[in-house]
């Protein structure tokens, strides 16, 4: 008999991911990764947000299988990514932070060719049409805009049809409406069920795409959980300002009562702010070791 | 219930197969080059130009044998040709790859690697052919070059040149991970094969070389695909041009054939498919 416990990896294996314990990787004497741990489940949406040289694009190549890790146990979609297959990649999508390649196929060719490398592809017109390239499908990628060719990106990494999808800094360089309508491409797919790991600079695009986060400083998780709640963001006191005085308090509803009776009414410049999701970011990544 | 039986039913269909996609990858490498203006004329230009160049500069006969200097040329520029289409182009080519970004998202997919060599070397052949045709198309209607009658001739033309293509484009994709850089590659490929070229008798007859060069052309598959390419051009009478007086073919087989295992040994050994700043 087998004890019923041994099968307990397995159910958590069903509903798991990414799964990280103490990953490090040492490049010389730089430490970038310093025992690291991740769960993330299946269908989630998550972020990675750290500085340049934190950790996160180590972190994120070692989950994608390209590179090797010193020591820590990994799992992605129950495979250890040092030993990939063709099954385990054909479950994967990886939208890489620049590439140059293909400069000389069009958009149309390029997508046809990478959907044959997988079982189960999606149908390329209608991912062109999903990226909203459909008038550029014949054009060559290299006479395409930055963030046109970045789309092109996107459509590579989910032609596949993946159950996991990475996504480096994908809207770097992106003009404010382009990343606007890549927000809505991630949402649609993660409503499909796509799991989705996204490592980013922009805060906003963190707070408006994933439910979970995590900040990575000196190659270490410093803080994971519900973007409105990191960091105990909604629980920091509130900062109420007026014209001529600041007040940090846990119930502004009040300070605001007592100074409306003071001012007798209408208190001038008032304001009350709790910290930006920036706020709490900023001070996880200054704070000492 | 039914997204689980999808996932599944998504998830064991049978990955495609290896050669298909060495098959695709070679369309598409092809595609890919003949539309990269430069490369295209990097690669077909300098053996045709030489061969008209050299070949209208040196019209003499050698005595006695009632072949031209220009007949030599065609054969060398030949092997040339083969080795520039498949050696240096794909040493500079995977150099741009590995930095392009291209080797990294294919490393991404299900892809099976083995199906990005196979579409290199696909690629590379139909380009080298390409230029075979050119300049024996040169040599025949301007330098009164005979094609070979006799099938035995035929037989070895293809096999000299289907080593000759291999071993080069197997030492080109090796070569392909000594670059630093992208930009580096053209100069670092380019360099010793133009000097392979002076040394195994494409431009220089072996009569006019000392002894200690030719012994290190003789390591290199060039001198060798060279000598079997004039074994079918220049017949009988032009084996007494050989410093053996021989075209030696059992020996041609056993160099090239041997640059083709070595050179898949030392492919397996070096290739790097990350650049050296992805460390």
């Amino acid at each position: 008999m087998v004890p019923q416990e041994a099968y307990r990896p397995d159910a958590g294996a069903m509903t798991t991911a990414i799964h990280v314990r103490g990953l490090t990787k040492r490049y010389g004497d730089v430490q970038a990764v310093g025992g690291l741990d991740l769960e993330i489940q299946k269908g989630e949406v998550f972020a990675i947000l750290g500085p340049n040289g934190a950790g996160k694009s180590t972190t994120v190549e070692i989950l994608e299988g390209y590179r090797k890790r010193d020591s820590g146990e990994v799992r992605v979609l129950g495979i250890d990514p040092q030993k990939p297959t063709r099954e385990w990649r054909a479950k994967l999508g990886i939208v890489l932070q620049t590439a140059n390649d293909a400069a000389e196929l069009t958009v149309r060719e390029t997508i046809r060719h990478f959907a044959a490398y997988y079982p189960m592809a999606r149908d390329p017109e209608e991912v062109i049409a999903k990226v909203g390239l459909t008038e550029k499908a014949d054009v060559r990628i290299r006479k395409l805009s930055g963030g046109q060719r970045r789309r092109v990106d996107v459509a590579l990494g989910v032609i596949g049809n993946p159950e996991l999808l990475f996504l480096d800094e994908p809207t770097t360089g992106f003009d404010p409406e382009a990343r606007r309508q890549f927000w809505d491409l991630i949402k649609g797919l993660a409503a499909e069920g796509t799991t989705i790991v996204l490592t980013t600079h922009y805060l906003d695009e963190a707070e408006a795409l994933a439910k979970r986060v995590a900040v990575i400083a000196r190659g270490r998780i410093v803080a994971a959980g519900d973007p409105a709640t990191l960091g105990g963001r909604a629980t920091a006191k509130a900062k109420v300002t007026w014209a001529d005085g600041l007040v940090e308090t846990d119930t502004p509803t009040r300070t605001v009562l007592e100074l409306s009776r003071r001012y007798d009414g209408e208190v001038p410049g008032l304001a009350i702010t709790r910290p930006t999701l920036e706020d709490i970011y900023l001070t996880l990544i200054e704070a000492p070791e | 219930m039914t997204t689980t039986a999808a996932e599944k039913a998504t998830h064991t269909a049978p990955l495609p197969s290896a050669l298909a996609l060495g098959l695709s990858r070679a369309a598409v490498e092809t595609r890919m080059f003949f539309r990269e203006k430069d490369a295209v004329i990097f690669t077909f230009s300098f053996p045709i130009i030489l061969l008209v160049l050299f070949g209208s500069i040196f019209s003499d006969q050698f005595k006695g044998t009632g072949i031209t200097v220009s007949q030599v040329y065609t054969a060398g520029l030949i092997g040339a040709g083969v080795m520039g289409a498949a050696f240096q182009n794909l040493g500079i080519g995977i150099a741009i790859d590995r930095e392009d970004g291209t080797l990294k998202r294919l490393a991404g997919t299900p892809m099976p690697r083995s199906a990005y060599f196979v579409g290199k070397m696909l690629s590379s052949l139909v380009i080298a052919l390409l230029e075979v045709l050119i300049l024996l198309a040169i040599g025949v209607f301007l330098y009164e070059l005979e094609l070979p009658t006799d099938v035995s001739a035929w037989v070895t033309l293809t096999w000299v040149l289907v080593l000759g293509m291999a071993g080069a484009a197997l030492l080109g994709i090796a070569a392909s991970s000594i670059p630093r850089s992208a930009k580096s590659a053209a100069a670092v490929i380019s360099m010793p094969f133009v000097v392979l070229q002076f040394i195994s008798g494409v431009y220089i007859p072996f009569t006019e070389l000392p002894p200690w060069l030719i012994n290190i052309s003789s390591v290199f598959p060039l001198k060798w695909m060279c000598q079997g390419l004039r074994s079918v051009f220049l017949g009988e009478e032009g084996a007494r041009l050989e410093l053996t007086g021989s075209y030696e073919l059992g020996r041609v087989a056993l160099v090239l054939g041997a640059w083709v295992i070595g050179g898949l040994v030392l492919c397996l050994m070096t290739f790097r498919w990350k650049g050296r700043r992805d460390g």
